[in-house]
């Protein structure tokens, strides 16, 4: 299925919590070598359909394929060996670890030595670490923030601990990457400093990114195809200059124009 | 001077026993916050398993110590990985009343296999001596410190070097991370188990090594290593192992300097002690020499 470069491909795609629908009947592709983001208002359904496609959430409805293969048969931790990698909106680093060692538990999937034997420093075993801690110092380096590979990293700033969790999703060494919400709660130097490092891990990296943001800014700078949701149902997919232009989209983002003028009334 | 060394020696020996007993609790609290009630039970198991392949089927005493390892960390393990594993989501007050009743239920089971009379573990030392000077130190103790350092050392270098140490310690500060990293959180549950298991069985033996002997009460080792675990900080493997020591020390000191210089404490009083020490850190210290406070954000 890959030779159609259909990375994800969901169809019919649906999300009910009880009677509380968070989305429906939403369908969508993401091409190889992609930047496809989904934005939506608060409440849109964006950060139900990223749990759903990182494996959180078990949709109530409809199929979602990664490379042709049923996404729904694999268990969230086997998504890394799959190629999957992802960041958390409110930041899922590991407190009281160094950043190196954060960006190393990214690599488990990809690491040989055996559970016992990985505890003696010996041989094979050291090797393998001295490769996994360059791999780890290479994405560091990457993202900006090698000097601080031996932080504690719960005292570093918001926007490092962002280049951190970035630096151990590309330490995975994924093929797609799902980024919910990154620029989330920052200031707007941050903002722009985080846009510009997803734009270069986009361009020099050649990885499939999906990203789920809130912010048109962002997404408009970076993204070549967008999905807007509103109220758990698909408005608009089309590039960003299509769907700056949609009526639908100004409607949902800006209010209706009676809406206005009843609350004028 | 003499009489110091001794009891410094006895003192050691003891709270090597509790840091064994201690890390057990603490392996398993870190990983899923969890205490686990049937760490003493998996002891006495351990403990009852080498006496019985050591004396009843005449296995040598170190391939007697590797079977009864075996066995229970494999019970631990199932235990882990068969009940637990429907837990998941639970409050962790329901995995603890379950842990309750695994305890409830070895400790009925392991005097109903091997009989409720006092036994010998079948160690090779016996009341063999080991004399430096005017220090004689028995040969049960001398191994308990040395097995214990090694093991300890194994589990400290696991614990920071190896791929499921780091997989350990990731999974303890944020289980949604880890697995969105891939780490096999099922897996790395079962070795926790697995581990306390095996630190119980080690530590289960040597309590019962010369000159005590085994018996169903031995289990209550437990109760005596929780000041350890919490003056030591939950949730800390250093602080086990130093609460441990500590508390050893404290113990085996009172008994041997109290009764001629504070008689008037009573009999039984380096039972006590331990538990003064541990009011008096945490006082100082309300999460314990190596606990972290939580982080709180305002």
């Amino acid at each position: 299925m890959s030779e159609s470069g259909r990375v994800i491909e969901a169809s019919g795609l649906s999300l009910a919590f009880g009677a509380v629908t968070a989305f429906a009947d939403v369908d969508f592709h993401v091409d190889e070598g992609e930047l496809f983001a989904v934005i939506g208002p608060n409440g849109a359904g964006k950060t139900s359909l990223f749990n759903v496609l990182s494996r959180v959430y078990r949709p109530t409805g409809g199929t979602v394929t990664y490379r042709g293969a049923n996404l729904l048969g694999y268990r969230r931790t086997q998504l890394p060996s799959l190629g999957i990698a992802r960041t958390f909106q409110n930041l899922g680093l590991f407190h009281n670890m160094s950043v190196l060692d954060n960006v190393l538990v990214g690599r488990h999937h990809l690491m040989r030595t055996g559970s016992i034997l990985g505890g003696l420093y010996v041989g094979f075993a050291a090797r393998e670490e001295r490769e996994h801690r360059r791999a780890a110092m290479e994405v560091l380096d990457f993202v900006g923030i090698a000097r601080w590979a031996q932080h504690p990293v719960q005292v570093l700033p918001y926007g490092v601990q962002k280049r951190v969790e970035l630096a151990r999703a590309l330490a995975m060494e994924p093929r797609v990457l799902l980024l919910d919400e990154p620029v989330a709660g920052m200031s707007s130097t941050e903002r722009a400093e985080i846009t510009q490092l997803v734009r270069r891990i986009h361009h020099e990296r050649g990885l499939t990114i999906v990203l789920v943001e809130h912010d048109m800014g962002m997404v408009m700078q970076v993204a070549e195809r967008v999905m807007v949701l509103d109220f758990g149902r698909v408005i608009c997919i089309g590039t960003p200059a299509v769907v700056q232009h949609d009526a639908g989209v100004i409607r949902a983002y800006l209010g209706e124009a009676d809406d206005a003028t009843e609350a004028a009334s | 001077m003499t009489t110091f060394l001794q009891l410094l020696v006895a003192g050691i020996a003891l709270g090597c026993i509790y840091a064994l007993v201690a890390l057990g609790f603490t392996i398993i609290y870190r990983a899923s916050q969890v205490i686990n009630f049937a760490q003493g039970a998996f002891l006495l198991l351990g403990a009852y398993l080498v006496s019985w392949f050591a004396l009843d089927r005449h296995y040598p005493f170190g391939i007697a110590v590797l079977l009864a390892l075996a066995i229970t960390v494999g019970i631990a393990v199932l235990f882990q990985t068969v009940v637990l594993r429907f837990t998941v989501g639970q409050p962790i007050f329901t995995v603890v009343m379950i842990t309750i009743g695994l305890n409830i239920v070895l400790r009925g089971v392991v005097p109903g296999l091997f009989g409720d009379t006092q036994r010998s573990i079948g160690d090779p030392w016996g009341s063999t001596q080991l004399s430096l000077g005017s220090v004689v130190i028995g040969w049960a103790k001398v191994w308990t410190i040395v097995v214990t350092l090694l093991i300890l050392a194994g589990f400290f270098a696991f614990d920071r070097y190896s791929r499921y140490g780091l997989a350990m310690r990731a999974t303890a500060i944020d289980e949604e991370a880890a697995m969105a990293v891939g780490v096999p959180t099922r897996r790395v549950y079962a070795l926790a188990w697995g581990l306390a298991g095996a630190v119980a069985t080690i530590g289960g033996f040597f309590l019962a090594a010369f000159p005590n002997s085994l018996d169903p009460t031995i289990d209550s080792i437990a109760l005596l290593a929780f000041p350890a675990i919490i003056l030591g900080g939950l949730g800390s493997p250093l602080g086990a192992v130093v609460g441990g020591l500590i508390i050893g020390l404290v113990e085996v000191m009172t008994s041997g300097y109290q009764p001629n210089y504070a008689a008037w404490l009573g009999q039984g009083f380096s039972t006590v002690a331990p538990y003064i020490v541990m009011i008096l850190v945490l006082l100082v210290r309300p999460y314990g020499l190596f606990g972290t406070r939580p982080v709180e954000r305002v």
